[in-house]
């Protein structure tokens, strides 16, 4: 079997400090520490940077980058972005991913969309410092003003007597220069590098077979497990008979702690079977509960007296005793599993001097000090490899499957790697809450949006609304409210945490709302908008301007209402800063509806990388298109009832409508993407179903809608 | 527990396994060939995904005892220098997110051309509908299968 290791410190210094010297420039990403030049005695002494940016006299540029990669694809754009204020030939740029340091990491997790504007402006820094650094060498070395210079493509060139000389040849000396406190950076026209379409820097290795992912992760002499965890929520173990599981051939122990049975043994498949001889009876700790008593709590959690107010403005009651017109609409959305294609697994070796973790993680700082405070080590004592992630979703921002690796560990004093199944992963919680929505909506004799209320009531959903996104702002008197329901099924955040749901409830209320009084959709979005600028209600916590623009882009790119062999429908939504609008087009083929197309108009600020881009909100659409046609968790006795792929259905090839995307050009900093295309798509979808179909849909999935049983998603089918 | 020769990227492997140890846990625990992943273990997902005497199977549900002298293929095996037209087509078109599945796209898509080397669209979606993709990454794929079929006529 082979041992597979992935870059630590030590190798990236071998990397980066070669014996011949260069330049190796310290910053952190992450908060205003000044840059420093290091060498190998400063590196090994773990000070505070937590980025590294390495040009050796072989002309190779390495850049650290230590933010979990799940797909979003940021291992490419962070150098990108480094590269881009050096001037650095994009091919001699190598990236390595750290491992997680032991101090002074603040946020290396991957989550809320949130890894590039966080990091935008020290990335540049970092860049635009070296740059600097290495024309102050040149003119050092011809003796001549830095202010003649110039840099491009990894050179440092004169161009008055037409010589040149490259980053690396001017390693050596660049790194005696003082680190300059100001830098000027680059004028965003100039860019070369961000905004083109860069390749994934680990598209070699995920073609070719390498192991790269967590699960891929093996030792000599490391064992397997698996684990049983309760199948319903709400039980715990009452006896454990272990007797078969532990005669069967490979199996080196059955250890039982808190809840779960460990099977551990010396291959995957051996333990996989034993685990099935397990005999373990389970009694109630916590109510047990199943989705029709969902359905009836909701009711009543509607209705309740008791709710947590998240904004009010103006007087609601006085408005609704006094409308021309009421609407009163509910929507509901159930559990999701995550489902990242790599199930949760992860490798734990606990010695009494040190523990040794790796695997896939979001949050792999916050997972280091859990396992720290469970088995009372110290967190300077625990190192954390990262793997790639296959997947996350948000699943991987938990730390369940670090702790179990690392306390079986404890407990049988072995290397262990401990794999979930696919049942595993889908029965095993954190899934995204179920919730169901009340809106409500007041309207003048004119057909002028008067009083808004929203109540959003979940499943340990904490506050399942945005009570600032928009319609607030635009309304003047408005209510919205939440009550929580906690259950012992476990939940956490789904990507696009509470918008994945939200939004698509909110779009098709707003559309709902405008057919009622006999409004273009858009232009009844418009026109609050407008309200909202001219005469805000309280706080308006999104950029007005920026949602419109998103809405123009739309509308243009789709031939809003013009096209009239397709049936439009239309949503917009902000969340994790940034704006995505859609239309979904439909056309009825043979009586039925078939998705052709999504057009999608974003602003992300500056696109980084025009590639990853394309992917993440292709992605994001067609991850919210599945999610909300199929995706449908169901709970019996406290048991999940779809446990793998085949009672779970999840979006293919053959479903996917041509997706058709734009992006505003407006020149801001970075404002995020991994999350922002996925809540829109399910409201424009269920707004052109309404426009085809003449049916409202109130609920997810839409595949269980009347009339909806079969529609063709796409038209491939 | 019984030895099994495989005959494995062209390589001889030995493997003292049980009979009904499926092809995906010889190749991952056994010989060290972790390229081919583990998604579902009921061949829904094609992350498992290999070939077998050129045909793709779902290695997660195919007991080691039923390959015999049949030649397995992993994406390990696909070409010697990771040049294959699928895999060039997939660097050209940039189609991993994630990329856990890849592997098992890349082996569907290199068995399809294989057999028909100029799919239409309906061919290349009907091939590659089995192979899940939790990213989203559908588009690129079937863009990165009509760019390999071009490379492979050429």
């Amino acid at each position: 079997m082979k041992t597979i290791l992935k870059t630590n410190r030590r190798d990236f210094l071998k990397l980066a400090v070669t014996s011949s010297g260069g330049l190796m420039l310290g910053f952190s990403w992450s908060n205003a520490l000044a840059m420093e030049v290091i060498d190998e005695a400063a590196f090994a002494a773990d000070i505070n940077f937590n980025s590294y940016l390495s040009i050796s006299p072989e002309d190779v540029i390495t850049i650290f980058s230590p933010n979990p990669e799940l797909g979003q694809n940021i291992k490419t754009s962070f150098p990108m972005i480094v590269a881009e204020e050096l001037d650095a030939d994009w091919t001699k740029v190598k990236v390595v991913q750290a491992a997680l340091d032991t101090k002074k990491y603040e946020r290396q997790l991957t989550g809320g969309s949130g890894a590039i504007p966080h990091s935008w402006e020290r990335l540049r820094k970092a860049g635009a410092t070296a740059r600097q650094m290495l024309i102050e060498a040149a003119a050092k070395r011809w003796n001549i003003s830095a202010a003649t210079l110039s840099a491009e493509n990894g050179k440092v060139i004169d161009k008055s007597a037409n010589r040149s000389l490259t980053y690396g040849e001017l390693a050596n000396e660049a790194a005696l220069i003082p680190v300059p406190t100001e830098v000027k950076l680059k004028d965003k026209k100039d860019f070369k590098i961000i905004g083109k379409p860069i390749k994934n820097v680990e598209n070699d290795g995920l073609f070719i077979g390498k192991p790269l992912f967590g699960l891929d992760f093996y030792r000599e002499g490391m064992l397997h497990a698996m684990i049983q965890r309760p199948v319903s929520f709400g039980t715990k173990i009452k006896s454990v008979d272990s007797t078969a599981a532990k005669a069967m051939p490979g199996i080196v122990d059955v250890v039982q702690f808190k809840n779960n049975v460990a099977v551990v043994g010396k291959s995957t498949w051996q333990i996989m079977k034993a685990r099935k001889v397990l005999k373990i009876e389970y009694e109630a700790d916590a109510t047990i509960e199943s989705t029709p008593d969902h359905d009836k709590l909701f009711k009543d959690l509607l209705d309740s007296k008791e709710a947590t107010v998240r904004r009010k403005d103006g007087d609601v009651d006085a408005a609704f005793k006094n409308a021309a017109k009421t609407i009163v609409r509910e929507y509901q959305c159930p559990f999701l599993p995550h489902n990242p294609m790599e199930p949760m697994n992860f490798f734990a070796d606990v010695k009494s001097d040190g523990v040794e973790l790796v695997g896939p993680s979001q949050t792999p700082d916050m997972a280091r000090n859990e396992v720290a405070k469970l088995l009372g080590i110290a967190p300077e004592k625990i190192t954390l490899e990262l793997t790639r992630l296959g997947g996350g979703f948000g699943r991987r921002l938990k730390a369940d499957y670090v702790l179990e690796a690392a306390e079986l560990s404890s407990i049988i004093k072995a290397p262990v790697k401990v794999t979930w199944s696919r049942e595993d992963d889908m029965g095993g919680g954190s899934y995204r809450p179920a919730v169901r929505y009340r809106f409500e909506a007041a309207l003048d004799s004119g057909g002028n949006l008067v009083g808004y209320k929203l109540r959003g009531v979940g499943i340990n959903a904490g506050n399942p609304t945005r009570e600032d996104n928009f319609p607030s702002g635009a309304v003047d008197n408005l209510l919205i409210d939440s009550v929580e329901h906690k259950s012992a099924i476990t939940t956490g955040p789904w990507r696009a945490p509470i918008t994945n749901f939200l939004a698509y409830a909110e779009q098709s209320f707003i559309d709902e709302v405008a057919a009622e009084v006999k409004q273009d959709p858009i232009q009844f979005r418009l026109n609050l908008l407008d309200k909202a600028k001219k005469t805000p209600v309280g706080a308006v916590k999104y950029d007005i301007d920026r949602m419109k623009t998103v809405i123009q882009l739309a509308v243009e790119k789709s031939n809003w209402g013009k096209n009239k062999n397709a049936i439009q429908g239309f949503s917009v939504y902000f969340s994790h800063r940034s704006y995505v609008a859609q239309v979904a087009e439909i056309e009825m083929k043979g009586g039925k509806p078939v998705l052709q197309k999504i057009y999608a108009a974003a602003d992300c600020g500056i696109v980084v990388n025009i590639t990853g881009a394309l992917h993440q909100v292709r992605g994001g659409i067609t991850d919210g298109l599945g999610h909300a046609f199929y995706g449908n968790l169901t709970f019996k006795n406290g048991e999940a009832e779809q446990k793998n792929f085949n009672s779970y259905r999840l979006i293919r090839m053959k479903e996917i409508p041509e997706i058709e995307i734009h992006f505003v050009n407006n020149g801001i900093d970075p404002t995020g993407l991994g999350e922002p295309a996925l809540p829109p798509t399910g409201g424009a979808v269920a707004n052109a179903l309404f426009r085809a179909t003449g049916k409202r849909i109130y609920s997810q999935p839409f595949i269980k809608q009347d009339g909806l049983e079969g529609v063709n998603l796409g038209t491939k089918m | 527990m019984a030895t099994y020769q495989l005959q494995v990227n062209g390589k001889s492997y030995s493997a003292d396994v049980e009979s009904d140890t499926p092809l995906l846990w010889v190749l991952r625990d056994t010989f060290g060939l972790v390229g081919t992943k583990y998604g579902c273990g009921i061949g829904q997902c094609g992350a498992c995904t290999v070939h077998l005497n050129g045909v793709a199977v779902r290695s997660c549900s195919l007991p080691v005892s039923a390959i015999g002298t049949k030649k397995v293929t992993t994406i390990e095996g696909l070409s010697e220098k990771g040049d294959h037209p699928v895999q060039q087509a997939w660097h050209e078109v940039d189609v991993a997110q994630c990329g856990y599945c890849q592997a098992g796209q890349i082996m569907t898509a290199a068995a399809l051309l294989a057999k028909t080397p100029k799919p239409t669209t309906e061919q290349i979606d009907n091939a590659m509908n089995g192979n899940l993709c939790r990213c989203g990454t559908y588009h690129r794929i079937r863009e990165a299968v009509a760019l390999a079929s071009i490379k492979t006529i050429k």
